[in-house]
């Protein structure tokens, strides 16, 4: 085999197999980059946008000896293959502030109250909040209306909490096969549907271990009889940060 | 007309012939569920079960979409639909009282359906009628020049229920407004110039890229380039093709222009998309035309035919073996974001209008995975002159960077709005002296997303080198207030979102909502600084143009009209440096003046007529 391939993250050398995105090379080389609708298991879309850095950019000497910093484009890491000699940053001020402020739109976006959350401590959005160190939504809360489905008799949808990562849509897609989940609306209406006339999730084809049951990187898709099992203190984000362990990286899979 | 009171028998036969029209074909599901609405009034939920059934797609699709176009209706909406316009142009225009008195004589509520299930009025974003203001849409036929009489003389239609077909035609008119003509609209151009010219493929590619055309539709880039890419890339799968695609979708506010070439100059676009096809090595060309164009189907249907008879299309194409190409037109059901061209080739196929992650790129990997060469509607037209007259006649005309002409759709404030044709580098300036415009404060080029461009930058050209434009040209004279202007374009855009990236989808509801706490006089400079941080999330992380562009129009009116922003901004966050309004007040009482325009407070300045008047509610 010849040498690998390798790009710089952050100044730091990350070997790479072509075909690879940005994100999956750092991930596998032991460096976290914030994602939130990235999971290794399907097709990336890049919708969230938390896992965005800079390519490129370049620093040039002026005329009068000064030196100018060129931004490179920014990018989606999980949508973007990595290049031989790219040079990606991550954890710079200005791409840490960007990611700060599309958690704070996210956290306004939706009803994000998490001490009432089954999800706290081990929700995803909670865990990229705390690791980036926002201390508030800063932005006006939408306080959108939003619905609890509790048609079905294992799973609960609490649709406040819903990030629109689209996962569950693309498990069910993808390994289910069963299309119990699609999108409707549009902009600010956007919002998840279930494959039923009713609307309603009882009248679907999920069974609650299905994979896309068990990928909801937040709080909407809960297991019915299962809640706050885990006491405080010991949750996944409460023993490490999000950003501790980057090979566990998606959503842990539900006991049923 | 649609009847709004579906009745279930009919529904189905209607469902059965759609379906059975387009084969069952999923890909079709825009056209196929086009035309159920169009004789049921509305999208049923068991009109989508049945749909889902009659496709083999999950129900879940199929409701997703309906979802997604604003011309598709999950819930009954009367059986008149009427839908005003509301780009600024038709905010200038006073659409804002005219709508409020047709609502008041209908006893409606906008956006609600009356209690009889008669008819309902809401607005929609430009309808390509900037000239032609205030413009509404009812039952998707386009009524212009609304005026208080016309308002209550369609009052009285819809009262009596008479059937649109007995309307005054005049209410249905459609002016071209060519004001100036140069080398495209002025050509002297007969159906079949262009075919009767073609040398080899590779030729005619050649000159294309001689000419030094560029994509008109916003982008620029070079379209013998891209044709070269698509022409050299291989179809794949089961069936391998190659497609030419012309976006007529022409969403951005202010732009009319693609709506006067198919509207008089059909054959010069078609003959570019053949054209094309024989350079890519395509046998198919798709139209995708924007719903608020419906009215157009008919006629550019009827100029198909013509070209088949004339052996301008079909097998054989003017007895050549092996040149064969047709043309079928799509049409879209309102959504901006269509315009992008990755979006437009979701929705060719039947999805919601999303833009697809790039690459792969559409010259490779375009509609139905094959290699597709997505052109405007004038750089088509353009295709066509230039294959009929030479690449050296083309390239001589314009700037070294910028060849041939650009059409401009020229609406506001100024004597002759209408369609102006100029070689590239025409300067700002010269454009409003020929529009008969005066006192000009500001003009916005390019739309929504593009620039605003203050008086001492009007020596500047229209060139992809300087002010590069798809086409839209809206003036703004001194009267104007360019808050208001920026404020009506942020709500555009939070319409016009598709919802897919957090950035735009969450950052352009922000950016509105707090443009209209300034505009109600609780904004201060935490509010300047939260909307600057917005902005550069939308520019540095949305997924497609249109986020990425959405706070352009902001930020450039608060550099360049910063006093429109600043005495509205409450003063327990921010000291205005001067007091606007006592600075004025020695100037009243020289003139003796105490009316609202004398006064630079923002209840006086609410009051005046056409301003201030809320922005369509962004949800
Ligand atoms: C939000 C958005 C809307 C667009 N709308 C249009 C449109 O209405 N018509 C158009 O020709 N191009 C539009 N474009 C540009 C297209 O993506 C694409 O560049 C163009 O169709 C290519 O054709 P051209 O090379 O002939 O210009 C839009 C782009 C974006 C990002
Ligand atoms: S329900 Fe969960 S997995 Fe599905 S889109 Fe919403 S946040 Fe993502
Ligand atoms: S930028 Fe806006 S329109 Fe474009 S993909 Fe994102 S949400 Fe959709
Ligand atoms: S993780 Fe890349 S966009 Fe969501
Ligand atoms: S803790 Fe509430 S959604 Fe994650």
């Amino acid at each position: 085999m010849s040498d690998p391939k390798t790009f710089f993250l952050d100044e730091e050398e990350i070997p790479f197999e072509e075909g690879q995105t940005i994100i999956q090379a750092a991930l596998s080389a032991g460096k976290f980059i914030p994602h939130l609708c990235y999971h290794p298991e399907f097709k990336p879309h890049g919708s969230c946008k938390l896992c965005t850095v800079r390519i490129d950019s370049r620093t040039v000497t002026t005329e009068d000896g000064q030196s100018v910093k060129i931004p490179g484009r920014a990018a989606a890491s999980c949508t973007t293959p990595a290049q031989e000699g790219q040079h990606v940053e991550s954890e710079v001020p200005e791409i840490l502030d960007l990611r700060r402020t599309l958690v704070q739109m996210l956290l306004v976006e939706g009803n994000h109250y998490c001490p009432s959350c089954e999800k706290s401590g081990k929700c995803m959005l909670q865990g990229l909040a705390y690791d980036l160190g926002v201390m508030d939504p800063h932005f006006p809360q939408y306080f959108s209306k939003r619905e609890v489905d509790a048609s079905h008799p294992d799973v609960l949808l609490d649709f406040n909490r819903c990030i629109l990562c689209e996962l569950c849509v693309r498990a069910s897609a993808e390994v289910d096969k069963k299309n119990v989940f699609a999108l409707s609306g549009r902009g600010n209406t956007k919002h998840l549907i279930c494959n039923s006339e009713s609307g309603k999730l009882g009248d679907t084809n999920l069974a609650a271990t299905d994979k896309a049951a068990n990928v909801c990187p937040v709080g909407v898709i809960l297991h019915k009889r299962h809640g706050f099992e885990v006491p405080y203190g010991q949750r996944r984000f409460d023993i490490a940060p999000i950003s501790d362990n980057p090979v566990q990286y998606a959503p842990v899979k539900e006991q049923v | 007309m649609p009847n709004g009171n579906s009745n279930g028998s009919g529904d189905s036969a209607v469902v059965e012939a759609a379906l059975l029209r387009h084969g069952g074909d999923g890909t079709r599901l825009m056209q196929i569920l086009r035309e159920i609405q169009e004789q049921t009034g509305w999208l049923s939920p068991d009109i989508l079960t049945r749909v889902a059934e009659g496709t083999r797609l999950p129900r879940g699709r199929i409701e997703g979409v309906a979802g997604f176009y604003h011309f598709f209706h999950t819930e009954p909406l009367g059986r008149y639909r009427v839908l005003w316009s509301d780009n600024i142009t038709d905010r200038m225009a006073g659409n804002a009282d005219l709508m409020a008195r047709m609502c008041k004589k209908l006893w409606l509520k906008p956006g609600r359906v009356s209690e009889d299930g008669l008819v309902s009025v809401d607005t929609t974003s430009c309808t390509g009628l900037c000239d032609q203001g205030p413009a509404l849409l009812v039952n998707y036929r386009p009524v212009t020049r609304m005026t208080a009489e016309r308002v209550d003389q369609i009052v009285e239609l819809i009262r009596h229920q008479t059937p649109l077909a007995e309307w005054p035609a005049e209410f249905f008119t459609v002016e071209d407004n060519i004001r100036r003509k140069d080398a495209l609209l002025g050509a002297d151009f007969q159906p079949g110039d262009a075919l009767k010219a073609l040398k080899s493929p590779q030729e005619v590619l050649d000159a294309v890229k001689e000419s030094g055309l560029r994509g008109r539709g916003g982008a620029g880039f070079s379209t013998g380039q891209k044709w070269d890419f698509c022409r050299a890339a291989l179809g794949s799968g089961a069936n391998p093709a190659h497609y030419v695609v012309c976006n007529a979708d022409e969403g951005e506010p202010g732009t009319f222009k693609d709506r006067v070439l198919l509207s008089s100059y059909a054959d010069m676009v078609f003959e570019g998309m053949t054209v094309s096809g024989y350079v890519i090595g395509a046998k198919k060309g798709l139209v995708y035309l924007r719903g608020e164009y419906r009215y157009l189907l008919e006629p550019l249907n009827a100029v198909l035919e013509k070209r088949r008879a004339a052996k301008l299309l079909g097998q054989s194409i003017l007895g050549r073996t092996g040149f064969d190409f047709d043309i079928e037109i799509h049409m879209g059901a309102g959504a901006y974001v269509c315009g992008e061209e990755t979006a437009l080739l979701e929705s060719l196929e039947g999805k919601r209008g999303v833009p697809r992650k790039r690459p792969p790129f559409p010259v490779t990997s375009g509609y139905l995975g094959q290699p597709t060469a997505v052109n405007n509607v004038e750089t088509l037209a353009s295709a066509a002159l230039i294959t009929a007259k030479g690449a050296a006649w083309y390239k001589a005309i314009g700037t070294p960077k910028s060849a041939g002409t650009k059409i401009l759709s020229i609406s506001g404030d100024c004597e002759r709005p209408g369609i102006y044709e100029y070689p590239y580098g025409v300067k700002v300036s010269q454009v409003l002296a020929d529009c008969g415009a005066r006192d000009t404060q500001a003009c916005q080029i390019a739309g929504a997303s593009g620039l605003c461009v203050a008086p001492n930058e009007f020596g500047r050209r229209i060139a992809f080198e300087d002010i590069p434009t798809g086409g839209s040209f809206m003036v703004f004279d001194n009267t104007r207030d360019m808050f208001q202007v920026a404020r009506n374009f942020a709500h555009f855009f939070v319409h016009e979102s598709c919802g897919f990236c957090t950035p735009c989808r969450v950052g352009t509801t922000l950016l509105a909502n707090a443009m209209d706490k300034i505009d109600e006089g609780h904004g201060g400079e935490y509010d300047i600084n939260d909307i600057w941080r917005v902005i550069r999330t939308l520019k540095t992380a949305s997924h497609c143009g249109l986020g990425q562009t959405a706070g352009n129009c902001v930020a450039d009116t608060l550099q360049k009209f910063r006093p429109s922003y600043e005495l509205r901004l409450n003063v327990r966050d921010f000291e205005p440096a001067f007091d606007l309004d006592k600075a004025l007040s020695k100037m009243r009482e020289v003139t003796g003046r105490d009316d609202p325009g004398a006064h630079f407070h923002i209840a006086h300045r609410k009051s005046r007529a056409g301003l201030g008047t809320k922005a369509g509610d962004p949800s």
